[in-house]
């Protein structure tokens, strides 16, 4: 179960005078279960990128390989592909539609055949996993708060039972309690079931306490694709693409220039205070 | 997928004709149009034509943009020409089957015709040449005499520039929100009329949520800073009539003086 990208580009309108190059060139192997920050400015094609996966978009040329099969090939079952990469868009609640939140989070499982028995299972359960109160589902999804219909919206591709789940800025929008019920929602679901997760954001300070590996899109291409801590120690260059490090990133840098001596290599908050700590107790 | 549709074409570009007042272009297209009608001859249909080929010469919009336009009316064209080639009575000049083609109906196909190319020609020139807000502004102004009869101008004017404002943005949501379900498992493309319509629930409310709740944003944004309608509205570009604008109303009037004498009364 992996997805390899092989010289994937994608050009919107082609033919036309206005043409854009979205992706230029793009290599990529994902393995199974891993799971991956994928960063980018607005525009540079993470988005694109993603509806890429589940062939929402063709590409102009290149391949895709799910699990060894070429996407593209003309006997592949595209419905197969889109239940097993769920793809989560930008503002997912957008998209509710149902009387009640129980049969939005249906939808899905009932478009793949399944019984209707299965398909309520299967929306119980994953309403459950996103941390829905029970009380909800039964109401009306247009009712809930915004965070609240977040989570519907992600239980909804939930349910459908993905080997890849792709969120496409799951935080975007939500207040700063919000974001980080989800993001850990999120690690403890790829923690429970081992799914292979793509975490889209603009945002390094989301991804960085999460993921074990980061891939940025620059202008439609990958720019770096490393472990958070090798991408990081590229602080520089990320700010002259528009993108910035976390924080603590530029606190340490800054102290290490200063004499103190700390692991400028800290990403998350507390390995941060953990070394700060450790440098104050040694220089005392 | 929705993207291709062009609407509101506007193409891009510096010339004479874009920088015309948008009620000079809106009063010529009218007249070019009406003037249009009026012609009983042949020479008539020629000067419009020269005409027509001097403004997109001077408009520097590519001649093919406007033959794009022409796809949309195809249909239209073809059964203007079919009804009166065969249906208009007269003196028979061929005859197949139960069908007879009258020296009449040829005449009055090929005028059809010809009229209708040059008007969404013409009018194609106005809109490729004036963006959608300009073209609202010179409406409003336009009209303004019309207030006289209690007829809401300004509101119209607003109405349709938000219309069109709209177009581009809720076919980008109608693109994504058919992404978003289709990544769930829908299906809008097989199936009978009844599964198709049906299909189509999962799209359409939360389009129309979506559109209610843009309405409403706008709504807000447009009171926040205080509109409350045109009374007393003052605008950041004012339209106020050029040299060049004067010498184009002159060049619109003598073509229909010189068109409308040539092609009705000679001859």
């Amino acid at each position: 179960m992996s997805l390899i990208l092989d010289h994937v580009n994608y050009i919107y309108g082609e033919d036309t005078p206005l043409a854009v190059k979205a992706l230029d060139d793009i290599c990529l192997t994902i393995p199974d279960g891993q799971f991956v920050g994928v960063i980018g400015h607005t525009g540079s094609g993470k988005s694109t990128l993603m509806q890429h996966l589940n062939g929402l978009v063709k590409a102009s040329s290149g391949h895709i390989y799910f699990n060894g099969e070429d996407i593209y090939d003309r006997d592949f079952d595209m419905k197969k592909l889109r239940s097993r990469v769920g793809l989560v868009f930008q503002y997912p609640e957008h998209q509710l539609f149902e009387i009640d939140v129980f049969s939005d989070v249906c939808f899905g499982p009932k478009n793949l055949g399944l019984s209707k028995r299965e398909a309520e299972l299967r929306a119980y359960d994953a309403l459950r996993k996103v941390g829905l109160p029970d009380e909800l589902f039964y109401q009306s999804p247009f009712e809930l708060s915004g965070g609240q219909k977040r989570r519907v919206a992600i239980a909804g591709v939930l349910a459908m039972k993905p080997d890849v789940l792709i969120l496409d800025e799951p935080t975007a929008g939500l207040d700063p309690k919000g974001r980080d019920e989800i993001l850990h929602q999120i690690k403890n679901l790829q923690a429970e079931t081992g799914m292979t997760i793509l975490l889209v954001s603009h945002s390094m300070e989301d991804v960085a306490e999460y993921v074990e590996r980061i891939i940025v899109m620059n202008k439609g291409s990958v720019m770096y694709d490393d472990i958070p801590k090798q991408v990081f120690s590229h602080y520089k260059e990320l700010e002259e693409v528009g993108l910035a490090a976390p924080q603590v990133t530029y606190i340490l840098h800054e102290l290490k220039k200063r004499g103190l001596d700390v692991d400028i290599n800290a990403t998350t908050i507390e390995e941060a205070a953990d070394t700060v700590e450790k440098a104050l107790k040694v220089s005392c | 997928m929705l993207r291709d549709i062009t609407l509101g074409q506007y193409y891009q570009t510096d010339s004479v004709l874009h920088r015309l007042d948008p009620r000079v272009k809106l009063a010529g297209t009218l007249l070019y149009i009406i003037s249009l009608f009026f012609f009983r001859n042949f020479i008539g249909y020629l000067i419009a034509a020269a005409f027509l080929a001097v403004v997109i010469k001077l408009s520097r919009v590519p001649f093919k943009f406007m033959v794009k336009g022409m796809k949309a009316i195809l249909f239209l064209l073809l059964i203007t020409v079919v009804f009166n080639l065969f249906l208009t009575p007269g003196e028979p000049l061929l005859s197949v089957w139960k069908l007879t083609v009258t020296k009449e109906g040829l005449g009055t196909a090929v005028t059809m015709a010809v009229r209708l190319v040059m008007l969404v020609i013409g009018s194609s020139v106005m809109t490729l040449t004036t963006t959608p807000n300009n073209l609202t502004d010179g409406m409003e102004k336009g009209m303004r005499p019309l207030k006289v009869f209690k007829v809401p101008v300004h509101e119209v004017a607003m109405m349709m520039s938000i219309a069109l404002r709209f177009i581009p943005i809720l076919l980008e949501e109608t693109d994504k929100i058919m992404k978003a379900q289709i990544a769930r498992g829908a299906d809008f493309e097989s199936g009978n009329l009844i599964r198709r319509a049906k299909a189509l629930v999962p799209l359409l409310v939360p389009l129309f949520i979506s559109a209610f709740r843009r309405a409403n944003d706008l709504a807000m944004a447009m009171e926040a800073r205080c509109y409350r309608g045109g009374e007393g509205r003052t605008k950041m570009k004012p339209l106020i009539y050029q040299k060049r604008d004067r010498v184009a109303y002159l060049c619109i009037l003598f073509y229909l003086v010189g068109s409308i004498c040539v092609g009705r009364l000679l001859l």
